[in-house]
């Protein structure tokens, strides 16, 4: 067995799992908190609603990515104590500045959102939620910096075969950092708009399946109410239509941004990881044809095998410099280059373990970049086109009877995930064989670079990291299933499972008065007496 | 004398004092439900008590890591790589924790809560005995060759130091816990861990003094021995009002005994980071293990406008969530129910 496959077998495993909660929580974080703004400012009852429900799938989920996120801190020492002493005087700095400027506010402040319900002033409690959200979109900051730097090298010198941070300005603001931060941060919104629309939808459909809602003869909405049902009243139809909405405007938002980021960051990819996007367009001879459709032995690493069935010249070049004449070089013109500029073979160097001497692939596998890149935009595609339909199906007021629709509007949050995590696994595979690529062109620090062969920790066996990628997948799964319960759990439950003051607000009697408050000159009066005994996101424990 | 890395190695230190001070009493409070707590509202009670401030507790670790990586990339690269198999448990502990303080009340079965209840008391447990174990070492001695890397297998952090330290962490959090929650809580909880503390309950401690002893035997300076003068006198004083039903003084005391403990610790072993047991030639040390001068440079500006700014909205975390908790104060648990009634 390969240290250098099992570490990154786990690498990957753990790090796209943490990533299905991040985008989440980033994405969902600022809605809840708009929710919760809208509320202030209006008074009306729906925002309290929508902020409640959301708030408490967003800790649900939220908790799940702390925990993971922790396995990610720690393998680069565990797994990769090479990598760690190679780049440690410039990787680690973001890491920390992470911790110490962004995590620090996103869990202490969140801790406060949680629990300080009637117990905060309501502006000073709404302030605890936006600070913790702008903890989690500084903390993603920090992390892309870090990635972006092992995508683009910038910053350092090379002194004694280490990387050595000269320049911290141009570790915050590498160019590569800001295309990556923005799009993951359009992309994450797209997660959260897939989450809202889905949720939204499947409540409005079961809105009228149970007799709630119907419609009048021009389709508009007629809204009723249940008594049996808690929660199931006028404005519950309001709470779900306009969270739908919310979610489409986001979306919209989103996918818009995600475009826009996103050609921006494939330029600067041509630029700085030519390779990286020649094998993500299965361009093996330099031209101008995009490729829509391209078949063959794509898993090769040499392109004799490749067949372009579908091709459209122009666009490539388009995309990748703006002009539609300029060719962009192909791997089999790239191919020899990278091998005159880094070599052929590993060098015989006892770090590199077995692997010493053996021809390097420059070419990453071509069918993981080739289709990762064209899932990445189908997905989010995908997406985008749903949430436009879905803000057109709704124009009147509530959503189509059908069961095949509201089955697609829930699978449906999971294209933005797929995208997420295609597009992540496209620019981690695509960067192979390097952990930290080189960056021939003026922009970069052409000699600060790693094979991820050289990074592995050599004092660790391959028992041990087999033992640690399989009892971490064995766990993230059962959490998988754990959380993917609880969040259906709650959502079928509906907005009363957040706000229990709905289920018994008249017969509050049964309940402790337990409020013991003297000491707390922020009570809100006697109203909030019974609300904070029966609120869970107040004692979410 | 090198400033910048000496600055360091206090600000790490730090860290982890902060850490083991912060979240001591949330590991300890877990390990406490498991096994002091009497029926389900005292155990929500206890949880409660950590609830708006675990989390916050917690990134005090990931703080610890990130800056030892950020300063000493070759101390976190040797340390983490060589108590590798610890390490995988200590995550594991710290995520079935996590998952089971989050997702205990979302459940409705009474297996469901026992579940969390063992995920979260197990958890803390491993997670501190692992991490107790860490810092032996790194205070002690791990067999690393000149490139930094373990020899020896998989288990060959495993040694009495090491054993020592994880026991050290384990007992320090059941007994900072039991004083939290004698300070924070009212009712027969508080009554039983303020007996706790102040009674038997203290010679929890012996370990962490046996950790401090064993590395003062190998290191001892003036400075380090007048740390554990300071510590002695703290935790005579912290036990002293803890008998005397004291609670405020009796936490201050264990604190303060954490402080000059780790302190003591620390400074002895100043300036080496991780000692090899193989060859003195091979110990990292503040100078072959430290990032470069820009580097700690930047990273003393981040710290010293950060770190005091986490003090005070922490501190001011610990002041909103003040006021003591009964029984009274918890809720019945709300059962959820799907809104289709079917």
């Amino acid at each position: 067995m390969d240290p250098v496959d099992i570490a990154r077998w786990q690498f990957g495993i753990t790090t796209v799992y943490h990533f299905w909660m991040v985008p989440l929580t980033i994405g969902l974080g600022p809605v809840v908190a708009l929710m919760q703004t809208l509320w202030l400012r209006t008074g009306q009852e729906r925002y309290l609603r929508m902020t409640k429900f959301w708030g408490k799938l967003y800790l649900i989920n939220f908790i799940m990515g702390v925990a993971t996120g922790l396995v990610q801190e720690f393998q680069f020492g565990m797994a990769w104590s090479e990598y760690a002493r190679f780049v440690g005087d410039v990787f680690g700095a973001p890491l920390a500045m992470e911790g110490l400027l962004a995590f620090f506010f996103e869990s202490t402040f969140l801790g406060l959102w949680i629990f300080g319900w009637n117990r905060l002033p309501r502006r000073v409690h709404l302030a605890t939620l936006w600070i913790a959200v702008f903890g989690s979109i500084a903390s993603a900051y920090f992390i892309i910096v870090a990635n972006s730097w092992m995508q683009h090298p910038v910053g350092v010198e090379l002194v004694e075969g280490r990387a050595v941070m000269t320049d911290i300005w141009a570790v915050l603001g590498n160019s590569t950092a800001i295309a990556a931060f923005t799009h993951t941060m359009f992309g994450a919104l797209g997660v959260g708009a897939g989450f809202l629309i889905g949720i939204s939808w499947y409540h409005l459909w079961r809105r009228r399946r149970d007799g709630i809602d119907s419609v009048d003869e021009l389709g508009r909405v007629v809204v009723g109410e249940r008594a049996d049902l808690p929660g199931r009243d006028r404005l519950d139809h309001s709470v779900w239509l306009r969270s739908l909405r919310i979610g489409a405007a986001v979306a919209i938002l989103g996918f818009g941004g995600v475009a826009i980021t996103g050609d921006a960051q494939a330029k600067l990819m041509f630029e700085q990881q030519p390779m990286k996007m020649a094998a993500a367009e299965g361009a093996c001879e330099s031209g101008t044809s995009f490729s829509i459709l391209s078949v063959g032995t794509l898993g090769d690493r040499d392109c004799d095998g490749v067949v372009g069935l579908i091709e459209v010249p122009g666009v490539l070049s388009f995309l990748a410099n703006g002009s539609f004449d300029e060719p962009v070089r192909g791997v089999n013109e790239l191919l020899p280059e990278y091998q005159a500029a880094y070599g052929e073979t590993l060098p015989d160097d006892s770090i590199y373990g077995d692997r010493a001497g053996q021809p390097i692939q420059y070419v990453p596998l071509m069918e993981v970049t080739y289709w990762g890149f064209r899932l990445m935009i189908l997905f989010g595609a995908l997406a985008a086109f749903a949430a436009v339909v879905a803000l057109w199906l709704t124009r009147k007021g509530t959503v189509p009877q059908s069961k095949w629709i509201m089955r697609l509007a829930v699978l449906g949050i999971l294209a933005p995930f797929a995208a997420n995590s295609a597009g992540w696994v496209f620019t981690e595979m695509g960067r192979q064989p390097f952990v930290v690529a080189p960056n021939p062109n003026p922009s970069g620090v052409d000699g600060v670079f790693m094979f991820t062969a050289a990074a592995v920790s050599p004092g660790v066996s391959w028992g041990e990291l087999l033992f640690s990628l399989i009892t971490l997948t064995l766990v993230y799964g059962a959490l998988m299933v754990v959380e993917v319960r609880l969040i259906a759990r709650f959502t079928r439950a509906g907005v009363a499972a957040a706000m229990p003051e709905l289920i018994h607000s008249r017969d509050d009697a049964g309940h402790p008065d337990g409020d013991g408050d003297e000491g707390d000159p922020q009570a809100d009066g006697a109203d909030s007496r019974v609300r904070r005994a029966d609120d869970v996101l107040g004692f979410a424990y | 004398m090198e400033l910048l890395p000496t600055v360091w190695f206090v600000a790490i230190a730090a860290l982890w004092t902060g850490y083991l001070l912060l979240e001591g009493f949330d590991l300890g409070v877990g390990m406490h439900m498991l096994v002091s707590a009497r029926g389900e509202s005292q155990r929500r009670l206890m949880l409660n008590t950590i609830g708006p401030v675990w989390d916050g507790n917690e990134v005090w670790l990931i703080t610890a890591g990130a800056a030892t990586f950020a300063a000493f990339p070759l101390w976190y690269a040797s340390l983490f790589s060589g108590l590798y198999l610890p390490l995988v448990f200590v995550l594991l502990g710290l995520i079935f924790r996590a998952v089971s303080i989050e997702y205990r009340g979302k459940g409705s079965t009474d297996r469901w809560r026992r579940m969390c209840d063992l995920g979260l008391g197990v958890g803390s447990f491993v997670a501190a005995f692992g991490i107790g174990a860490a810092l032996g070492i790194t205070t002690t001695g791990l067999p690393i060759d000149a490139n930094g890397d373990r020899v020896g297998g998989p288990l060959a952090w495993l040694s009495v130091p090491a054993v020592l330290g994880g026991l050290a962490v384990v007992g320090f959090c059941l007994v900072h816990a039991a004083a939290f929650l004698a300070l924070k809580t009212d009712g027969p909880v508080r009554r039983r861990s303020g007996r706790f503390v102040g009674g038997w309950g203290i010679l929890a401690l012996l370990p962490i003094v046996g950790w401090v002893l064993l590395v003062q035997a190998n290191n001892a300076n003036p400075w380090s021995l007048a740390l554990v003068a300071v510590a002695v006198l703290a935790v005579g004083y912290g036990w002293v009002n803890a008998h005397r039903e004291n609670e405020g003084r009796g936490f201050l005391g264990l604190a303060v005994f954490l402080i000059a403990g780790v302190a003591s610790i620390f400074s002895a072993v100043y300036p080496v980071v991780l000692p090899s047991t193989i060859d003195p030639a091979f110990d990292l040390t503040i100078s072959n293990a430290a990032s470069g001068e820009y580097t700690l440079g930047v990273m003393t500006w981040v710290t010293a406008f950060g770190l005091p700014l986490v003090f005070v909205y922490q501190g001011w975390t610990y002041w909103v969530f003040r006021r003591r908790l009964s029984e009274q104060h918890i809720p019945d648990a709300h059962p959820v129910v799907s809104a289709a009634g079917r």
